[in-house]
């Protein structure tokens, strides 16, 4: 189980990569294991302008489904199309070309509520 | 919460462990996928200890299986072994379960012995019910506690066990049981049976000799390739099957009639509980009918969504769903009206008030070959 130290993460077991004002957003390698064999990943919120902790797709294992939360307040700028034909990637490559949007920011500030690699390990382990 | 006598054999293969009907159970090793995979082609080994195991003997055990079962268990030759249901006295099913006609090695004269194979979260309702029934010349003894089973499951389950036993594997015939030696072990009851669609057998043990036997399987099957499969394999192997899991497709409100298991409700047998109900509705139909669909697109129905019809009226509910990994497609069962029940009738999953179009198919959703 990794948990790189260069991300920040959420209770709801995302990571977020921050580049300025854009978000990159995943789930992290506890979350898909503890998900399993992931199936599909539905994000239909493309374009949209969501609140922190909004729905903004969700992901399908063989034996359970789970939402996906806004770690951040933003709007949805690109999908991680790969996922389309591989939604396997979330299983093997987390941190890497399993990733699922890219957000604007609309709100900075609300970056340091989001848990260090450090604090989001001891949650989970 | 209780242990299987195997529980270390998974913690040192890394299993991802969690409680089901309050034993700590593997749910997978590799992976589902890769363990569903494993079953269809090769072969695998499932813990299921958890199970439950009653022994019925007596001069009159016979009348008493007849009595709680729904098949008719005196069709049974011993050696033979049979899927069945306990109904309770609404129309409904208490559990069901696999009856077995033992040999007749501890019984006195006049004696039968049958075992009874139970779901792990029903052992005590079971036992109550069918306690509350036995006004017969007949002794129960649950044997759960001190009991282990392990199913190996797969095309390739013959030759990987063949070197552990004399006893010829392959005249061990679908639903039929051996009792002999077995890996170095005496009396091991070795059946022609399985939860998963792809043949195999199921080898019932006392709880002490679970780790040898286990380590045996993987030894012999090692060049086969044989794997340890969990209950997250095991639901996906079912399901494909359309096989009726309890809590699921079937519970105490649902009649065999309408879960398709009018093949193991024998209303010629002779009165037994809930068999007015069943002939009734044998007659005059049910109002709903428990089918198979596949899903169009990639969403998954899971149990409890609801099913609708193309104006959005409510039809149904699910019951189990997954995505099949032989099919590549999400698939699921549950209940509709018969109107809805022939294939190829279009339905839809309510998810989160959008609407999945899927379609009614012929279970087996999974056809061997």
């Amino acid at each position: 189980m990794t948990f790189p130290e260069d991300l920040k993460y959420t209770k709801e077991h995302e990571w977020v990569r921050i580049e300025g004002d854009v978000a990159t957003i995943g789930v992290t390698d506890f979350a898909q294991s503890e998900l399993g064999d992931i199936v599909y990943v539905d994000i239909d919120t493309e374009g949209q302008e969501l609140a922190r902790e909004e729905v903004f797709g969700t992901v399908e294992a063989v034996k359970t489904v789970s939402d996906l939360f806004m770690p951040l307040s933003g709007t949805v700028d690109s999908i991680n199309e790969k996922l389309e034909d591989a939604p396997d990637l979330v299983n093997s490559d987390p941190y890497g070309d399993g990733w699922m949007v890219k957000i604007k920011l609309s709100d900075e500030s609300e970056i340091g509520d989001l848990l260090s690699a450090e604090a989001y390990q001891e949650l989970v382990t | 919460m209780k242990n299987t006598p195997l529980l270390n054999k998974h913690l040192e293969l890394g299993a991802k462990m969690a409680e089901f009907a309050g034993y700590n159970m593997p749910i997978s090793y590799a992976g589902i996928k890769e363990e569903h995979r494993c079953v269809r082609e090769g072969v695998g080994v499932f813990d299921v200890s958890h199970m439950g195991e009653f022994i019925i003997r007596g001069k009159e055990a016979l009348d008493l299986i007849q009595l709680v079962t729904s098949n008719d268990a005196s069709k049974l030759a011993i050696g033979d072994a049979q899927y069945s249901c306990l109904p309770n006295d609404k129309g409904g099913i208490v559990d069901d379960l696999l009856v077995y006609r033992l040999d007749e090695d501890q019984c006195s004269e006049g004696e039968r012995a049958y075992m009874l194979v139970v779901n792990a979260s029903n052992i005590e309702k079971d036992w109550d019910w069918i306690s509350k029934h036995n006004r017969f010349d007949t002794k129960m003894i649950n044997i759960s506690e001190q009991s282990a089973l392990l199913a190996i499951q797969g095309p390739k389950a013959i030759e990987a066990l063949q070197s552990l036993t004399e006893i010829n594997l392959s005249d061990i015939k679908y639903y039929t049981f051996k009792k002999g030696r077995f890996a170095g072990l005496d009396n091991v009851l070795i059946s022609a049976t399985g939860y998963t669609g792809s043949g195999g057998f199921e080898l019932y043990i006392k709880n002490e000799d679970a780790p040898a036997l286990w380590e045996a399987i993987f030894e012999a099957g090692k060049d086969l390739g044989i794997q340890p499969i969990g209950l997250g394999a095991r639901d996906t192997l079912r399901m494909e099957m359309g096989y009726c899991l309890y809590g699921h497709e079937i519970d105490d409100t649902t009649s065999p009639i309408e879960a398709g298991l009018s093949w193991i409700t024998k209303l010629k047998k002779g009165p037994f509980n809930s068999s007015e109900i069943f002939i009734a509705q044998k007659e005059n139909g049910t109002a709903n009918k428990l089918v198979g669909f596949i899903m169009e697109g990639r969403r998954v129905p899971r149990q409890g969504y609801t099913l609708e019809d193309a104006e959005g009226n409510t039809i149904g509910r699910v019951t189990s769903g997954t995505q099949s990994p032989s099919l590549d497609k999400a698939i699921g069962i549950g209940y509709v009206p018969k109107a809805f029940s022939k294939s190829e009738t279009d339905i839809y999953v309510n998810i989160r008030d959008k609407k999945y179009k899927g379609q009614v198919v012929k279970l087996p959703f999974y056809k061997a070959g």
